[in-house]
Formats: structure tokens, C-alpha cells, sequence
């Protein structure tokens, strides 16, 4: 067992990570001269949507024009599996700081990890495939060597937009309870019951 | 004295005896521009790049028909409203779904004479919901909705000849009123002109506004055959009264400009409209046949909608008493104008030497005392003395209209000697003057026609420009100018062209609209009946001589982009949503040889082209109006065959684009495999085939 105060700390960190699917994840920004108002998306646990209620189809719009593929939600798998999965280990975390079992909390935060670093680098690969994966036969802007992968934290310039991404509010409670979960993983102490 | 300084001397006096001479000689008008304006004037009409306006001003277009929407204090033109005129532009008048708004019992007009607006009101105060506004030649009144910019409803005003007086709103946007200018007969009838005094009657109008699509003339008041000009409803304790000037009471029929200036006094009709409403709810009103239009824009389809009213309630003032006084007021009065706080109606006597202005608490006890000199027709004349609050003396020459700033003072154009004459209320004083270029109409301060001006700027409209801007041919621009009057005198800081002749105009600040502003039409929300929502719908089809065109059009393609099997003497109906969702991304469409005008689709719009082609060949089609880097590509054809010509009729709509990636990213939701026909993404992507 841990102490009471480890077993609070961690519930919270179960509890922001379960709270994470009612916010947006990410933030992908896109603004341009002609667009002062700025474009955008939110990524979610469960779908993808415009910051406006447009956006996703202004973006889309936009996009034909270098061939990208047309961002359709329903059609990302890993945004069915998300959600629940984010849900379940928010439960689990939270059964784990019921038994304030030291080994748990690390095996629970070890796991929570490695789905963080696995989302990440998966967000990573869809935005490298949305970003070379172009209908150059059908693109009416060519611009050769040019691929449109926005980042994944930070700012890039793709042709005239330029792309911002950061976490959202979803994302910041994930990184949170990460950084919880492992505060406690590594420095709670074992106390008798 | 060195010599260089006494040189200066002598040519500033030289300038000061000059001008005098000038001043004296001539009408202050002629001043050099360069004495007028002072060295801060450009900043304080200066609004940086980037920056906006403080002011939406709606200044009237006259005979164009159409409304000019300029910031204030920078005189930019925004916009230009098209209500009562076809406008090439945007095809308002042009396309099948607005060529209804032009429609009357005449028949379709595509043109009138546009003199005043009125902002709707709340409490008194501007609300910035609507605008209203009048048209003279054919009797008319129009509601532009202020979320669109667009002219939403025009109601025919029956039993009227010349709506001039008109439309002049109540201070909860009760009514909007309308006047005869011209007295007819009424109902219309062959008579003799020379039976005026016997067969011409005027009306007055009350035309229910407070609700979007409902106008109607509630009730109209038949008067004495006089010339009916200006109006303004009452405000704080007046609310419940409006004010009519009226000339000719000489009830002249023939050279009306000596005829009818030969009284020394006209009249203004005061009128209790809660009185009226009162005697229509009590039965008074009879059921008189009229037939006029009412026209309105349907939201959900975009297409305008007539409907022909065929009766109208109509009260004499014998049948409701006490509802309607006329004010005896020199000479030929134009101007009817009510101050903020309603006790004050100052009347612009065109040829008056003063200004001549009534209170409203005299007029109640002139009431109440019975101070009657005499009776016309059932209307009591109240006595002059009875209710005269006080006269401006020596104002100029010409008073027209007074517009108010809230802090006490008022603001009276003076068409003839050309200048703004600035009095006080209450003690009639003149306290300054400033000369206007030329020939002042109106004048306009923001609220100006309100409880609450907005006393910062005052707005002269101008009839003539000889001298202010580069000579453009026997016709010269129109001209507003705009003045500071925030501090003791009146200071010019501007002039700017304007479209048309601009008669009144109402400024707002910009706060009470801006937020309001529609970005597009919601495409779900479309419900024109022949609206796409997305590519796949589009279509081509004939019923008889009739060929309906499905068409989408999204930056930077039309779709279908090419047709066959149209035939010589067909009716092509091209119907085309413009897919986009996103502000200022309207879409142009015009056709080569098409009788008719562009286009114009607003962003989930559903706009309709009618073409009659009359010769064979292949005519191309083309996006008008700048919409990507693409724009020029947004193109197509049409091929015309004889007829009875056994060319199919099709059109390559999406199917034949095969590009099933760009169909999803037009809205439609379906999962797409990244590989499918993206593969192949021109087949069926044909050139039209030689035979």
C-alpha cells in the first residue's frame, strides 16, 4: 500500500485522464492572408471537427487544391478505439488507486506511457500520410519536393498557410496525468496498512 | 518693417478685403476650398488600413433605385444595396428567384426613385435590424434586412401617386408611414383633370413593420387633395402622433410652381395613430377594394414570393374624429422634423423667411381649448399663435430639414443659400453657419432622427458638385460631406462622391450591426427545390422544351462543366448552389448570349439563370466573380443542337469527374479507401465527341 496522499494524486490522475475525452485533444491552426480569421481543427478523441463549424470543410476545400485527401473522420479507425480505450484506463486507474498497490500504479503508468508515445507517434503517421500521400495527378498546385505535413507541436509554414499544432485542453489533462501518474509511480513510498 | 514681411501684410489684407467682397458679392459657397477644412481635418477622418469605420451610413440612391452604404467618419463606399433597381451586378432582378421583388400590379418594374430611409427602432433608439425604404414613382416601401445587406420585402402602397413621405417609422417600429405626394383620384377613375379640388384625394398610409415578411397597410387615411411631402413620427411623449407636411392647400392643379406657393401658409398634418388604430378596431374603417403587391424573400428557399392583396381599410377623419389637426405653417413647408425629446416639430418652409416651429404640449391644449380657426373636410386648423413655440428669424434662404445632436441644438439645410445653419432650441438663437457645395438637400447626424443622436458629425447630402472633384461630362457626381459639430462650430472635414442623389440617409454605429452579420446560408438549410447539396445530386434534365441544370459550383469548377443535347429554343434553367461555406466566397455564372444578366450565388445560395439559346454551336460558360487562383479555369460549355437533334442531353457532372476524394471533401460524409477511383480520376472525363 501506498500513502492515502499517493492514492489521492493518483485518482486525479485517473480521473483528469477520463475527463480528457470531454475535451478537444489537439489543436491544428491554419491561418493565411487570406484567412485573418484562421481555419482550424480540433481532434478528439472520437472524431475530428472545425474549430467554426465550417472549418473541416473549408480545410478539405482548400486541400483539393495540392491533392491532399479529404480529412473524413468516420473514416479514421483509431478514433472508434479511442475513446473507450482512454475511458477504460481511466477506470482502471481509478480501481488501482483503490488498492493503492505501489505495483499496480507502476504497471498502470508504465502502460499509459507507452499508449502516449503509440497515440503520438499514430497522430504523427496520419499527418505524414495526409501530408505526402497527394493526388499529384490531380492537384492543380504542384509545388515540386513539397509535402504538407503540419507538426505536431509547433508552427509550420506549408505554402501560404501557416500550420500551428498544439495540445488542447483534452491533451493538456492527458499530459497531466501522465506526468501525475509518473510522479507518484516514481516517488511514492510503501507504507504498512 | 523689412520688405519680405510687408509683402505678407499687404497680400493677407488684401485677402481679407477679398473675401469680404467675395463673401458679399456672392453666396458664401465660393470660398476657396482651401480656407475651409483646418489642418486636423484629414486625421479625424482618417481610418487606418485595417481599421473600421465608427458609422454604417445608409445614404439613399435616388433615382437609382438603390441604397449607398458608405463608413463614417472616412466617406468609403461599402456597398451598394440594389432594392428597387435591377442590378447587373449581383443579378438581383435578374435571376428567376429574385425577379419577383420587382413585381407589382404594373407589372414588373425594374426601376424606381429611392428618396428616404428610416433604421428601425426600439424604444426610440436605433436597433439596427432593418432599414426601410420608400419608392416614389410606383408606390412602394422596402425592408432591407441589415444581417444581409439584401432587400427582403417590398409592400405596394395602393391608393397613393407618389410616395415621397415615406418611410418614416414609429418609435417601437409600429408603422412605417407613407404619404401621397401627388393627389389622384381615389379609387382611380377617368376624371378631368380640372375637377382637382373636387375628384383628387390624398392618403395616408400605415404600413405594419414590426414583423419580418408581414407588411401590410394596416389602414390608410384618405385627406384633402393636397401635395403630401415629408413625415416624421412623434418620440417620448409624441410617440403615439405622427407629423405630415403638405403644400399646395391652393389645391392648384397647373403651373404648380406659382400656383402653389401662393398661400401664405400650408399645413401639417397631425396625426394620432393610436386614435386610428382605435376607430379600426371599433369598425370605423371601411373595406375598400385595392389591388397591390406584396412581395417577399422566403429564407429558406432564397426565392421571392408574391401575393396580390386585393382590399384595404381606409377611415376619413369624419368617421374618427379627433385623430387628424392640421398646423398652419409658412410657406410650402417640406421638412416635418420632431426633436429628441418629441415636444419640438420643426417645419422646413421651403419658402419661408423663418423657421417656424410648434410645440406639442400647445398643440394638446390647443386641442383640449378647441383653438380652432377653422375646419376642412372634418380636420380642425388649429390656430398658428396657438401652438407656435417660437420662430428661427432670418435663418437663410431655403429651409429644408433639421436634423438634431442631442445636446440642444439643431441643424437646418438651407437648399437655396446653400449652408447649415446651427440654432438652439428653445431660444431660436443662430449660433453658427457653414456653407455647404452645393445646394443641400438633407442633412443627416447618426441618430440624428432619434431619442438619442449621436451629436459627432453631421452629414450634408448635395445636390449639385460644380468645383469639388474632376469634371466627369455634362453630369457631375453626387456629394455628401461630412462636418464635426463636437465642438461650438460646425468644422468640414470631408466630401465624398456618392452614387445616385442621395436624398436622407441614416447613420448607426457600427457596434449595433456588425455583430449581426450572416456569413453564408447554411447549405443544410437550403430549401430551394432545385438546391444541391453536394456533387453527386447534380443533374440534367428536360421536361418538353424545358431544361432543368442541377449545377454545383465550388472553387474552381462548375459541376457538370459541360452539356449536350440542349437544343435551339429551349428553355435552359440553370440552377446553381454555390457549395462553399465560408464568408465571401460567392460564386459568378454567366453564359455567352444569355438575354439576361450574371449571377451572382451567395455561399450556400441556390441562384436561377434562365437562357434561351437561339442559334446552334457551343457557347461558353464561366465564374464571374474572382474566386481562387483557379478562377479562370472555372469554366464550360454548352452545346446547342438543332432541334429535334438526336444528341442526348447529359451534362459530366460527378460520376464522369470521377473523383470520389473531392466529392467527400465537398461535405459528403462517406468513408472513401484512399485508392479507388482516384486512381483513374479521368475516365469518363470526356471532350465532346465530333459526329
Amino acid at each position: 500500500m501506498v500513502s492515502q496522499r499517493s492514492r489521492v494524486l493518483f485518482a486525479i490522475a485517473a480521473l483528469a485522464l477520463g475527463a480528457a475525452v470531454l475535451f478537444p485533444l489537439w489543436r491544428v491552426s491554419l491561418t493565411a492572408p487570406q484567412y485573418p480569421e484562421g481555419l482550424g481543427m480540433y481532434i478528439w478523441a472520437h472524431t475530428v471537427a472545425g474549430i467554426s463549424p465550417n472549418d473541416l470543410q473549408n480545410i478539405n476545400g482548400l486541400n483539393h487544391y495540392i491533392g491532399m485527401k479529404a480529412i473524413v473522420p468516420e473514416s479514421i479507425p483509431e478514433l472508434k478505439v479511442m475513446r473507450p480505450g482512454i475511458l477504460a484506463m481511466a477506470a482502471l486507474g481509478l480501481f488501482v488507486a483503490f488498492t493503492g498497490r505501489l505495483r499496480y500504479m507502476r504497471w498502470w503508468t508504465g502502460v499509459l506511457v507507452l499508449s502516449a508515445i503509440v497515440g503520438l507517434v499514430d497522430f504523427w503517421r496520419w499527418e505524414y500520410d495526409y501530408g505526402h500521400d497527394l493526388d499529384l495527378e490531380n492537384a492543380p498546385i504542384k509545388v515540386p519536393g513539397m509535402t504538407y505535413q503540419p507538426p505536431l507541436i509547433g508552427s509550420k509554414n506549408l505554402l501560404n498557410f501557416t500550420a500551428t499544432s498544439l495540445p488542447a485542453t483534452g491533451g493538456l489533462l492527458a499530459i497531466g496525468a501522465v506526468l501525475l501518474s509518473l510522479g507518484v509511480a516514481t516517488r511514492a513510498r510503501r507504507v504498512t496498512a | 518693417m523689412s520688405a519680405p514681411r510687408r509683402t505678407g501684410w499687404i497680400a493677407a489684407s488684401a485677402a481679407i478685403v477679398a473675401t469680404l467682397v467675395y463673401g458679399f458679392a456672392c453666396a458664401p459657397a465660393n470660398r476657396p476650398a482651401g480656407t475651409i477644412g483646418t489642418g486636423d481635418a484629414a486625421s479625424k477622418v482618417y481610418v487606418a488600413p485595417g481599421t473600421h469605420d465608427e458609422f454604417y451610413a445608409f445614404l439613399s440612391g435616388g433615382f437609382n433605385g438603390q441604397v449607398g452604404v458608405y463608413g463614417l467618419p472616412s466617406g468609403r463606399l461599402l456597398k451598394i444595396i440594389p432594392v428597387f433597381s435591377q442590378f447587373a451586378e449581383n443579378g438581383y432582378g435578374y435571376s428567376e428567384e429574385t425577379k419577383p421583388m420587382l413585381e407589382t400590379t404594373f407589372g414588373n418594374i425594374p426601376w424606381d426613385d429611392l428618396h428616404h430611409t428610416a433604421l428601425s427602432q426600439t424604444n426610440g433608439e436605433d436597433d439596427g435590424r432593418w432599414l426601410f425604404v420608400n419608392a416614389n414613382n410606383t408606390p412602394r416601401v422596402a425592408r432591407v434586412d441589415l444581417a444581409t445587406f439584401e432587400t427582403d420585402e417590398i409592400l405596394q402602397i395602393p391608393n397613393s401617386g407618389g410616395n415621397h413621405g415615406s418611410p418614416f417609422i414609429t418609435s417601437n417600429s409600429e408603422y412605417v408611414l407613407a404619404s401621397t405626394r401627388f393627389s389622384v383620384p381615389i379609387p382611380q377613375a377617368d376624371v378631368a383633370i380640372a375637377d382637382y379640388a373636387k375628384s383628387f384625394k390624398g392618403t395616408i398610409s400605415f404600413v405594419k413593420a414590426d414583423q419580418p415578411g408581414k407588411m401590410d397597410v394596416a389602414f390608410q387615411l384618405l385627406v384633402p387633395g393636397y401635395n403630401y411631402d415629408l413625415a416624421r413620427a412623434g418620440k417620448g411623449p409624441s410617440k403615439d402622433w405622427v407629423f405630415f407636411t403638405s403644400y399646395n392647400s391652393e389645391q392648384a392643379y397647373e403651373k404648380l410652381e406659382v400656383n402653389a406657393s401662393k398661400a401664405d401658409k400650408d399645413f401639417i398634418a397631425a396625426i394620432n395613430w393610436k386614435t386610428l388604430e382605435a376607430c379600426v378596431a371599433g369598425g370605423k374603417a371601411e373595406t375598400w377594394p385595392a389591388q397591390y403587391m406584396h412581395n417577399t424573400m422566403d429564407h429558406a428557399t432564397r426565392t421571392a414570393q408574391n401575393e396580390v392583396k386585393q382590399s384595404v381599410k381606409v377611415l376619413t377623419p369624419t368617421t374618427c374624429p379627433n385623430s387628424i389637426y392640421f398646423l398652419p405653417t409658412p410657406k410650402s413647408p417640406h421638412g416635418a422634423d420632431v426633436d429628441p425629446s418629441g415636444e419640438y416639430i420643426v417645419a422646413g418652409g421651403k419658402l419661408a423667411t423663418v423657421i417656424p416651429v410648434h410645440s406639442f404640449t400647445k398643440l394638446q391644449q390647443a386641442i383640449k381649448d378647441q383653438a380652432f380657426e377653422t375646419t376642412i373636410d372634418g380636420i380642425p386648423v388649429i390656430k398658428y399663435e396657438a401652438i407656435l413655440a417660437g420662430e428661427v428669424k432670418d435663418p437663410g434662404l431655403g429651409p429644408l430639414h433639421t436634423e438634431f445632436d442631442g445636446q440642444g441644438y439643431a441643424y437646418t439645410s438651407m437648399f437655396i443659400s446653400s449652408e447649415i445653419v446651427k440654432w438652439k432650441l428653445g431660444t431660436w438663437e443662430i449660433v453658427d453657419r457653414a456653407p455647404t457645395f452645393y445646394s443641400i438637400g438633407h442633412l443627416m447626424i447618426p441618430g440624428g432622427a432619434t431619442t438619442k443622436p449621436s451629436g459627432k458629425y453631421v452629414v450634408a447630402l448635395n445636390k449639385i458638385t460644380k468645383d469639388r472633384y474632376l469634371p466627369t461630362g455634362p453630369e457631375l457626381t453626387q456629394s455628401a460631406q461630412i462636418y464635426d459639430i463636437s465642438g461650438e462650430r460646425m468644422k468640414l472635414l470631408l466630401d465624398f462622391p456618392t452614387t445616385g442623389e442621395p436624398h436622407y440617409g441614416n447613420a448607426i454605429a457600427a457596434d449595433k450591426i456588425k455583430p449581426n452579420q450572416k456569413k453564408f446560408f447554411t447549405l443544410a438549410e437550403n430549401k430551394h427545390p432545385q438546391v444541391v447539396r453536394n456533387e453527386k445530386e447534380t443533374g440534367v434534365s428536360r421536361s418538353g422544351k424545358t431544361v432543368h441544370v442541377k449545377m454545383a459550383a465550388i472553387r474552381s469548377h462548375f459541376s457538370p462543366d459541360n452539356l449536350e443535347g440542349v437544343q435551339v429554343g429551349d428553355t435552359v434553367l440553370f440552377h446553381i448552389t454555390n457549395l462553399e461555406q465560408d464568408w465571401d466566397i460567392p460564386h459568378g455564372f454567366a453564359v455567352m448570349g444569355a438575354t439576361n444578366a450574371e449571377l451572382l450565388i451567395m455561399p450556400g445560395e441556390t441562384r436561377t439563370l434562365k437562357w434561351v439559346p437561339k442559334t446552334v454551336g457551343v457557347y461558353p460558360m464561366y465564374c464571374t466573380d474572382f474566386c481562387s487562383a483557379l478562377h479562370q479555369e472555372m469554366s464550360g460549355y454548352v452545346r446547342v443542337s438543332p432541334v429535334g437533334s438526336s444528341v442526348p442531353l447529359k451534362g459530366n457532372s460527378v460520376k464522369a469527374q470521377g473523383q470520389v476524394a473531392r466529392a467527400a471533401a465537398r461535405g459528403v460524409t462517406l468513408p472513401t479507401p484512399p485508392s479507388g477511383e482516384g486512381a483513374n480520376p479521368h475516365a469518363g472525363h470526356s471532350m465532346p465527341q465530333p459526329r
